[in-house]
């Protein structure tokens, strides 16, 4: 990786993460995602790019565990989770914001980031009937973490607000926030900037940068501004028509001639309609 | 007051009593749809269940009612959490239809083997609270009925706070806020499905014994389900404060139709004005009082 910066450079390919190996998915006769295979070394951004409906979603959602893979396997630190519920993948530590922000409309925004702490509760339903001291104790060191987060995101005057109620970007920033709250390894994110104006947008990569630089939290994310993408990313598959046609360094990418032609729809055999 | 006033006023607070019983037995059913969208035909039979349960258990003299309540929680706990294991965890994601069919088979499978098991005749459930009506004003009202009304305001606010204030409360509002998006923060929406139907249990267990005291145990029991559904239309389907309203104007407006309409009609408008006064409603705010506006697109 010659020209990374000396913190990429610390990323060592053979330490992989999360690693994703020709997963396929059908939806009737639709192939949506076509054998891709994608390694996310830990502590890396990884984008996932390509043009609408090229299955970029479709792989996150095969990550998370809301939709399985007809084949392939999903690894996580080595540990096959293909199979495992959504609930159960969440507490193996992969967090993830929706491209249609989806926070809980009726609930605050402090409501919204404690439920991000749900994996993290340890006491259970019956337990914390019976012990209630303890549960209690255990919430005040939940909120103390939430409130980091609401420190780091700048949410503190929002605490009690329905999130119904808020703007846009910062509904983004609520739901960046909610993910967040449960101290993920592997962060999942479908479009952070999607729909933002340019000022959110900077905030938006912003964070993501702290987040994985000083949380050392691995991100994959999935988005349309080539801009945020080629400068905040260590590594970028594209996707084109469910099949992972390209996969590199940013340079490497934005030179790839099938890049290009799938973006511009244009290539030397004519035009693609 | 003139007389006139007091016997308005003493209707009211009689039909606010056992509106305060329906409301009871429609938090069963709130809190089931507001969990998993399921539509529960069975509410009354849940009642039934529990009544003839009580009945049977204190029928034995060794039995004391305390223990008989706890018994009958009990079971109506584990029936709710067996109903959802067995029956309906294995129709998530079908048509809401299917899950409708089924627990009107439930109900009617219920209703026939109520008998079979704890015999066709009607039990009286005696409470150890007297029978001398309460005074309140111009009016009086049956022990029963005082009692009935307080378990269900104590209920309504055991449940506010679960939904407010406690960690599985607010857990299981995003359950029912978004399945989806709730499994992708690590909670395990099945077990908040199966906690709600536990929980329709309890408040079923309660209503069975306030119910049961009041009409008698037998199969007729279940009726009180047929209340459920004005009040919940009226207050909304997925609204906890919404029931509380819907039973109270429904307790009214019945005690106020049997006071006023069935003298010149001979009887029995009582039975149907709650229904005439939902079909209402629907026309006008299809989705209740305090329920959720959801706007389809089509």
């Amino acid at each position: 990786m010659v020209g990374e910066s000396a913190q990429r450079a610390l990323l060592r390919e053979d330490d992989n993460q999360l690693v994703v190996t020709g997963v396929s998915k059908k939806f009737g006769g639709v192939t949506a995602v076509q054998d891709v295979s994608l390694d996310v070394p830990r502590g890396s951004i990884v984008s996932i790019i390509g043009p609408n409906g090229a299955g970029k979603t479709s792989l996150l959602n095969m990550i998370s565990g809301f939709y399985k893979p007809d084949a392939g396997r999903v690894l996580l630190d080595g540990k096959d989770i293909t199979h495992k519920k959504p609930s159960d993948i969440a507490a193996l530590g992969i967090a993830r914001t929706f491209q249609n922000i989806a926070l809980f409309s009726g609930l605050t925004v402090l409501d919204n980031l404690m439920l991000g702490r749900h994996v993290r509760m340890t006491a259970g339903v019956l337990s914390s009937v019976i012990y209630w001291g303890m549960a209690q104790k255990e919430d005040i060191a939940h909120r103390e973490a939430v409130e980091e987060i609401i420190e780091f995101l700048k949410l503190q005057d929002l605490r009690k607000q329905p999130t119904a109620s808020l703007a846009y970007g910062l509904r983004k920033r609520v739901e960046l926030g909610r993910a967040l709250a449960s101290e993920p390894k592997v962060l999942l994110l479908d479009e952070p900037m999607g729909g933002m104006n340019q000022d959110e947008k900077e905030d938006m990569a912003r964070y993501v940068l702290d987040v994985n630089q000083e949380r050392g939290v691995t991100v994959v994310l999935i988005e349309h501004d080539m801009g945020v993408v080629m400068d905040i990313s260590d590594k970028v598959i594209v996707l084109d028509r469910g099949r992972g046609i390209a996969i590199g360094s940013p340079d490497q990418v934005q030179s790839n001639a099938k890049v290009v032609e799938a973006y511009l729809g244009v290539s030397k055999g004519g035009d693609r309609s | 007051m003139s007389e006139d006033m007091e016997f308005t006023f003493a209707l009211i607070l009689n039909g606010a009593s056992i509106g305060l019983m329906y409301s009871l037995i429609a938090l069963g059913f709130v809190l089931v749809y507001k969990a998993t969208d399921a539509i529960n035909f069975a509410q009354g039979e849940f009642v039934m269940l529990a009544g003839l349960i009580v009945a049977m258990l204190i029928s034995f003299e060794s039995v004391p009612l305390a223990i008989a309540v706890v018994v009958v929680l009990a079971v109506m706990i584990g029936f709710g959490f067996g109903l959802e294991r067995v029956v309906l965890r294995p129709l998530l994601g079908r048509p809401v239809v299917a899950v409708i069919m089924a627990t009107i088979g439930l109900a009617a499978v219920l209703r026939g083997l109520g008998p079979v098991i704890f015999g066709s005749e009607t039990r009286a459930l005696s409470l150890p609270i007297g029978d001398e009506p309460v005074v309140i004003g111009p009016a009086s009202l049956p022990p029963i009925q005082v009692l009935g009304a307080v378990v269900a305001i104590v209920f309504f606010l055991a449940f506010s706070w679960f939904f407010k204030k406690s960690r599985m409360g607010v857990a299981m509002r995003a359950v029912a806020d978004n399945q989806q998006v709730a499994q992708a923060m690590g909670i395990n929406v099945e077990r908040y499905f199966a906690l709600a139907w536990a929980m329709a249990g309890i408040v079923s267990a309660m209503g069975g014994i306030v119910w049961g005291s009041m009409l008698g145990v037998d199969v007729h029991l279940a009726l009180v389900g047929l209340k459920v559904f004005p009040v919940v239309i009226l207050g909304g389907l997925d609204s906890i404060g919404g029931a509380l309203v819907g039973g109270l104007i429904v307790g009214i407006v019945e005690s106020l139709a049997a006071g006023y309409l069935d003298p010149y009609v001979g009887g029995g408008t009582k039975d149907f004005a709650p229904y005439v006064l939902m079909i209402l409603v629907l026309m006008i705010r299809p989705y209740g009082i305090f329920g959720k506006r959801k706007i389809e697109r089509v």
